[in-house]
């Protein structure tokens, strides 16, 4: 067989298979994040310097959350450069960012694994409402520092005022994904209790969309309860105090719900479980399955309630697995969530945005593949009664012919949220931004374009609270489009907009009549002028006046209109849970702020607290239940609370 | 003001009249009312008798009290003033200066009087329906946009102008050209032919076509202002002069001519002073092409507006004469306008030796 030789000789391969097998190893994840750091939101200088001092300020409020302690976070972003004298912060490329809190601090020995090796963290492993989730961000942040300026993390923690502060310098093994400690000391440190941690990262300082600036700013509207200092580049120091002194409600840890895992998953549990039997396993590893409803499940899928977890593995499983598809369940818990809730919202856009009117909507938990969540839903509408004054003292100057008033079409902005964390890129990616520009925005008085957000001085606000919120991508940025999901943001809009409506109808008829009565006065006064002018001045232009004004007042409606409009125009009846800003005042009810930090009465502790095991059914009536309570604990305008005595009594 | 030795005049008393109708109103707690008469077709008729548009009874109430008329209301009283104004100074102005000198901003507002002109001239057309005062007498004049030249002396202000000797620019006529203002001292000629284009009457005036036919050559330069028709009325009148009318042949000529003859709808209520009803059409005719051997390369297509304002031509009750009727339908079938100066198409001065000389001598006229 001279061919086959000499085809042999010819076709002599490149690499043997010996040799490919030599080249084939492990990949670390921190190798891979290394050279994909887009996915983790370091695409480019200006975004890596945000999601910087976001990941670490997300880890200090979770940390001082989960302790119950109220946050008090003070963020410091510095441009830096090697030995010489920083540049202006637009111009530098590299920055310093020092995030410190007062939080119960972490133990020695986590501190490197905690800042030095991705992967690892508390949050992963459990169902639990948190900002972070799978314990990359703060050593991806790390990780990109050492990228790009060669510096570690720098770290000072203490757990409290007994024991020392450790002082901790560490570095990211990017092979190995481990930590490697380069300084680890005891230092004397100010704070009693709490952790710091320094980063030295190449970036860019901008501010407007997107920027550091918008991030704390839409921080502070999810989380009245934090006290924030930021010390922005240029040196200023932005004190933003705690405006609502109520620490939210410590979300519970639940167990998986049987609707939400895969079968893979299912196989992997039923290996891992300590459960003896098949049914103990079914009703002590998931959350709903009652040791009943497991004797069922395992009837129905024709396997012994009493097998090993360990021996149901291929066709049984898969059985298994269908079987628990197939079964009714009750929806999963909702305690796990801790909602911003309606007060601490409108406290936050109140606080943080300029407006005439602001309202708030939770709605009662939904459920999508087997994860409980919350849709929160506020708005401000308006440009605040001082900018309103203002654009009238500028309108004071006469137009001349052809010169008109300058028409804005502002559209309305739209801050998303994601277990209190601002979200700040890819809008039109997310499902909340969707379904804004889906919601029907002209039923309520609002200009809305095709396909375009509502028009107007308007900021929407959406949250969505869960135990696992499902991000398009690991840097989390936009929200998966989940039937459930939109339809609850889309019911917590369309309550929005209802509101707003009903309120920009009432502006709207007050200031038509009070139109209708200036445009009289208005005019009178000229008319009268120049009667008085062709008059020769001969007339008795007072007599004149008061005749002309008295008729325009019988003709509007006299002084019952007046009344009328003071009295029923204005306020925030029939608004729950909104406020309305004018010139003299502000009508509704201002969520209260106490300036020392200390908690206010506990009301709303005690009414948030859900009725245990509730299902969505369930969960409607027992929020119809909760609206009471809350209405007396409310210090409300003097002329309110008559009133609402009487609605309650009726 | 030093009016206690002047003598008020009418035109002041009836502007006064309308600070009257506030104050008379207010006393009776009543919302104060203009009742303006309507200026549109359908208060206007058309005298067959006398030969011109007279204005109908039908008025418009504007009241104070009214969100929608309050504003205009208020700048009608305003303008009212504005005009009592020039009456009491004796001065004359232009429309635009009436704008100007009402608008300003109302006290304690950001709102003006007025935003644009379009919003005070016509309150001045109503002032003008209303108390049934000339424009003219009212001291309101427009622009000076006419010329006349030909064997015609005048006195203006004192000066003598002998608009025989005016070269080809001719006598510009002013827009007042009242008796108290403009004096016919001699006029020899036979005829009065306005034209209304002024290139054309350019045309007539350098071959001095007015010094061989012995007639005054008038144009108003498109639409005749007031001044110009007024003068064309007054030689009619008083010097007895037929007047012939030359325009372009479209409907917008045809429109100027019934102008002239019957009045205009807008304001009719000024036809007895200005219409002429004897006047005669003399060209450009929807015949002419043919009968002058023009060839139709000359000639512009009509487009839909000129259509359609040919139609509405025909159904005015003033356009009803048969040959009228006839006239208007020719253009329509043929589909062509036909501009005076594709006259020149035959020769430079075809209009002033040929066409109008055999017009004149075969009396090819309209009524």
């Amino acid at each position: 067989m001279p061919k086959t030789e000499t085809l042999a000789t010819q076709s002599k391969p490149a690499v043997s298979a010996v040799e490919m097998g030599a080249r084939q190893r492990e990949i670390s994840v921190s190798e891979f994040f290394t050279k994909n750091r887009h996915l983790l939101g370091f695409d480019n200088a200006r975004k890596a310097l945000l999601t910087c001092v976001k990941e670490a300020v997300d880890n200090a409020l979770d940390a001082c959350e989960e302790a119950g302690i109220l946050p008090d976070v003070v963020v410091k972003v510095e441009a830096v450069a090697n030995g010489e004298a920083p540049p202006p912060p637009s111009q530098a490329t590299r920055f310093r960012i020092t995030i410190t809190d007062n939080g119960p601090g972490i133990v020695r020995q986590q501190i490197p694994r905690i800042f030095a090796k991705l992967l690892y963290g508390s949050k992963f492993h459990r169902l639990r409402m948190s900002r972070g989730q799978q314990g990359i961000g703060i050593s991806a942040a790390g990780m990109y520092g050492q990228l790009t300026t060669g510096k570690p993390v720098r770290i000072i923690s203490r757990t409290s005022p007994r024991s020392p502060a450790h002082y901790f310098e560490v570095q990211i093994d990017t092979k190995k994904n481990e930590p490697h400690i380069l300084e680890k000391k005891e230092i004397a440190w100010e704070l009693p209790r709490g952790t710091q941690v320094t980063l030295e990262v190449e970036g860019r300082y901008q501010k407007g969309r997107a920027s550091i600036d918008e991030y704390i700013e839409q921080t502070i509207i999810a989380n009245p309860h934090v006290r924030l200092t930021y010390v922005t580049p240029e040196g200023e120091t932005k004190e933003h105090p705690r405006t609502y002194a109520e620490l939210p409600r410590s979300p519970r840890e639940i167990k998986p719900h049987p609707y939400g895992i895969e079968l893979g998953m299912l196989l992997k549990m039923l290996q891992d479980t300590g459960g003896h039997t098949l049914a103990s396993f079914l009703s002590g590893d998931f959350s709903r399955v009652s040791p009943a409803l497991a004797e069922e499940i395992c009837k129905t899928a024709k396997l012994s309630p009493r097998a090993r977890p360990r021996d149901v593995h291929g066709q049984a499983a898969e059985n298994l697995y269908k079987t628990i598809q197939s079964t009714k369940i009750m929806a999963p818990p909702t305690n796990c969530l801790s909602p911003i809730g309606e007060r601490a919202i409108l406290s936050g856009l109140y606080q943080q945005i300029k407006g005439d009117f602001y309202t708030a909507v939770s709605r009662p938990p939904g459920v999508y593949r087997g994860n409980p969540f919350v849709i929160e839903a506020g708005l401000a509408y308006g440009r605040g009664p001082e900018q309103a004054a203002e654009s009238q003292e500028k309108k004071a100057i006469p137009l001349a012919e052809g010169e008109a008033e300058p028409s804005d079409n502002e559209l309305a902005r739209v801050i998303r949220f994601a277990n209190r964390v601002p979200l700040l890129y890819q809008q039109s990616a997310c499902v909340i931004y969707k379904s804004v520009l889906d919601t029907t925005w002209r039923n309520y008085g609002v200009a809305q374009s095709r396909g375009a957000a509502p028009a107007g001085p308007m900021v929407i606000f959406v949250h969505m609270a869960s135990v696992w919120v499902p991000f398009t991508s690991e840097s989390k940025e936009a929200i998966a489009e989940y039937d459930e999901i939109r339809k609850e943001i889309t019911l917590a809009l369309r309550e929005c907009g209802r509101r707003l409506g009903v309120f920009l109808r009432r502006r709207e008829r007050a200031h038509s009549e009070q139109r209708r009565r200036n445009i009289f006065d208005l005019y009178i006064e000229e008319v009268v002028e120049s009667c008085n002018r062709l008059k020769s001045g001969r007339l008795a232009t007072d007599k004149l006046k008061e005749q002309l004004q008295r008729m325009a007042m019988k003709r509007t409606g006299g002084e019952r209109t007046d009344e009328l409009l003071g009295r029923n125009g204005g306020g925030p009846h029939g608004l729950p849970h909104s406020i309305i800003v004018t010139p003299e005042g502000v009508e509704g009810e201002v969520p209260t702020v106490s300036t020392n930090g200390t908690a206010p009465a506990p009301a709303e502790a005690v009414e948030e607290t859900p009725v245990p095991e509730v299902s969505p059914r369930k969960g409607r009536a027992a929020r119809k239940v909760r609206g009471k309570p809350r209405a007396k604990a409310k210090p409300a305008k003097p002329t309110k609370p008559a009133r609402r005595a009487k609605r309650r009594k009726a | 003001m030093a009016q206690k030795t002047r003598k008020t005049t009418a035109v002041e008393k009836k502007l006064i009249g309308v600070a009257d109708v506030v104050i008379n109103a207010a006393e009776r707690r009543r919302d104060p009312t203009l009742a303006i008469p309507i200026r549109s077709l359908s208060n206007i008729t058309f005298n067959a008798r006398r030969g011109v548009l007279e204005m109908g009874k039908r008025k418009q109430a504007r009241s104070f009290f009214n969100v929608g008329m309050a504003k205009k209301f208020m700048q009608t009283v305003l303008v009212a003033d504005a005009l009592c104004e020039l009456q009491r100074a004796n001065l004359t102005t232009s429309l635009r200066e009436i704008y100007y000198r009402t608008k300003h901003t109302i006290k304690n507002s950001h709102e003006n009087t007025l935003d644009t002109q379009d919003e005070s001239d016509p309150l001045i057309e109503d002032l003008e329906v209303t108390l049934e005062a000339l424009r003219e007498e009212l001291h309101v004049r427009a622009e000076n946009a006419g010329s006349v030249v030909g064997p015609l002396v005048l006195v203006d202000d004192g000066d003598r102008v002998d608009c025989g000797r005016l070269g080809k620019g001719g006598y510009s006529v002013p827009s007042i050209v009242e008796p108290e203002y403009l004096q016919i001292k001699k006029c020899t000629a036979d005829f009065v032919l306005l034209v209304e284009k002024g290139t054309q009457w350019n045309r007539l005036s350098e071959d001095k076509f007015w010094r061989r036919y012995n007639c005054i050559l008038l144009t108003g330069n498109g639409q005749p202002p007031r001044g110009v028709r007024r003068l064309a009325r007054r030689l009619h009148e008083e010097q007895e002069l037929p007047v012939y009318v030359l325009v372009d042949n479209d409907p917008w000529g045809y429109y100027i001519y019934s102008v002239i003859k019957q009045g205009s709808i807008n304001l009719a209520f000024e036809s007895q002073r200005m219409a002429i009803p004897k006047a005669k059409f003399i060209g450009l005719s929807s015949a002419d092409p043919e009968a002058y051997g023009l060839p139709r390369n000359v000639g512009i297509k009509l487009n839909d507006k000129d259509t359609a304002r040919a139609r509405e031509l025909l159904g005015y009750t003033w356009f009803q004469k048969k040959g009228w009727q006839e006239e208007i339908k020719r253009m329509l079938s043929s589909g062509l306008k036909y501009e005076l100066d594709a006259l020149a198409n035959k020769d430079f001065q075809y209009l002033t030796k040929r066409y109008l000389p055999r017009k004149l001598k075969e009396k090819d006229w309209l009524d």
